[in-house]
């Protein structure tokens, strides 16, 4: 299967061109990073892969074929920010069980207390919180995987820990996965390949 | 070298109110220490939600109204009260606070770093003398000290007029540094002053960083980015679950070894922390950073420690010195 991203363009209103005529794809169980200066569109293409965010010319498909935009979507975007993707007023089980109830392995695998599951939003910190939100995307549904500075905001440890689990779940179900980070040694430690945005224009 | 910041034994604890009007008292914060002298970086790294920026808060005396504190803070030698801090706070010590929230909503960018400037601050750039920027001096207008350090951060004089919400999360990261680097304060507590930034503006940001501290400035650099600490801190405080583990010198992190990437560190936190840089090892650890309302009676790693014992568990280890170092742990050699 493979992710393919055409001669995507994008501005906001009439502002100039963050994305012009970019092409990006990447493959099942493929790693790639993507790179760029801010303001240059990276968080832009992760939302338009992700189908947040509509191009305004250009299209994105898996192998060859639109997606469609009622049901699960099979591209998963991760934010940087926790706090801002999750329902504050809802405890974490039912933010977690919006899409299906995750396996125990799973939860312990990426460091999740049973007691957390029953605290609100707020009780947690931004770590704890980024667990969740990286499990909810980890389903048998996804075949994509977009991190936005997934663990920009973490310790070094739970970056590890979060990123060891993601990768062997990608392995295991041909998840194709794009790194979005400023984080260099990060992605030349995980990433199969890296691609600079700024090289990706037509 | 002078000391000129000092916390010892803080602790910080905060009421809640439980179901109904019951009240608790949540201990946060146990056994923070830290030693500031002048001229130096020192770096706060650490679990999120160790206490990072608490530590800052009641260095500044902003903590919210339900907050507790015990423990001493001294600045040059003088222990400091609640209105003491008062009066000290954005001329003696400046912040850069971790979430760009903290600018005005309403105030213009320029106005905003106009407050800072003092009439015998000004602006000081890092460097030796010959690559000091001689364009920026203090006895300049504010205006134009102003326009020089947006100019300085590659932001256009415009920027000046603009409200925060017209700013990214870069250029607004960039303001609040610019606050901070036009007080002319001796001490400045940067928290997390890094994320967002690409990586020319970084590299700018911690070369200034570097300056000021040449300068006679004391810098507590609170951060996740140990690759940033390690570029400029001399040494290196690490928290956990709201204690020092361990205060290491920087080289301490990539020195001894390198097949290990335990490095010359003393306490086992500190190792699995280097170790999971990517840089390193990327070795994940088991399990999490407990709660505060969940602490082990003894040393708080204790439950995800390799080299755990009976004795661990006891009591939180004291302080000892090893190797030009400090740490909490009785097995540290």
């Amino acid at each position: 299967m493979r992710l393919n991203a055409e001669n995507i363009s994008f501005r906001y209103g009439e502002e100039r061109y963050i994305l012009k005529d970019v092409n990006f794809s990447v493959g099942s169980g493929e790693v790639v990073g993507l790179t760029a200066p801010s303001g240059f569109g990276k968080t832009t293409l992760g939302k338009i892969l992700a189908g947040y965010q509509r191009p305004e010319s250009g299209r994105v498909t898996i192998d060859g074929a639109e997606i469609k935009s009622k049901g699960y979507h099979p591209v998963q975007l991760i934010f940087q920010h926790p706090e801002k993707a999750v329902n504050p007023k809802w405890k974490m089980r039912k933010v977690l069980a919006e899409t299906e109830m995750p396996s125990r392995e799973l939860l312990e695998a990426m460091g999740i207390q049973n007691g957390w599951l029953d605290r609100w939003p707020s009780e947690l910190s931004g770590g704890e919180l980024q667990r969740f939100c990286v499990t909810r995307a980890l389903s048998e549904k996804t075949k994509f995987l977009i991190a936005d500075e997934m663990t920009t905001m973490l310790d070094a440890i739970t970056q590890a820990q979060i990123w060891n689990t993601v990768l062997g779940y990608a392995r295991l179900h041909k998840i194709g996965v794009v790194v979005i980070s400023h984080d260099q040694p990060l992605l030349e430690r995980i990433c199969d390949r890296i691609v600079n945005l700024t090289a990706c224009s037509g | 070298m002078k000391q000129i910041l000092t916390v010892q034994n803080l602790g910080i604890s905060f009421s809640q109110y439980m179901k109904g009007l019951r009240r608790r008292s949540l201990k946060v914060i146990s056994n923070l220490d830290i030693e500031l002298h002048e001229g130096e970086i020192l770096a706060i790294v650490g679990a999120s939600g160790s206490g990072k920026s608490l530590l800052a808060g009641a260095i500044l005396g902003i903590l919210p109204e339900n907050a507790a504190l015990e423990g001493e803070i001294y600045y040059e030698g003088q222990l400091l009260s609640q209105k003491d801090k008062e009066k000290i706070r954005g001329k003696e010590i400046a912040l850069i606070p971790q979430s760009v929230n903290y600018l005005d909503p309403l105030q213009k960018v320029g106005r905003q770093i106009g407050i800072s400037i003092q009439k015998n601050g000004g602006f000081r750039t890092g460097g030796s003398d010959e690559s000091r920027d001689k364009t920026i001096e203090h006895d300049l207008p504010k205006d134009k000290v102003i326009e020089n350090i947006l100019q300085k951060y590659g932001l256009d004089k415009a920027v000046a007029d603009y409200y925060p919400f017209q700013l990214s999360g870069g250029m607004a990261r960039k303001v609040l540094l610019a606050t901070a680097l036009t007080s002319g304060a001796k001490v400045i507590i940067a928290d997390e002053p890094t994320p967002g930034l690409d990586e020319p503006s970084l590299n700018e940001v911690l070369k200034d960083f570097r300056g000021l501290a040449d300068d006679g400035c004391s810098i507590l650099m609170i951060t996740h980015d140990i690759e940033a600490a390690l570029k400029i801190a001399d040494k290196v405080a690490v928290f956990y679950a709201g204690t020092t583990l361990e205060v290491a010198n920087t080289r301490d992190f990539d020195g001894g070894d390198s097949s290990s990437g335990d490095g010359l560190l003393r306490h086992p936190y500190s190792k699995a922390l280097n170790n999971a840089r990517p840089n390193v090892g990327f070795l994940p650890s088991e399990g999490s950073q407990p709660f505060p309302d969940n602490l082990p009676k003894g040393c708080p790693f204790s439950d995800r420690c390799v080299m755990r014992t009976e004795e661990c568990e006891k009591e939180l280890p004291a302080f000892r010195e090893i190797r030009g170092g400090k740490v909490r742990c009785i097995h540290a050699t």
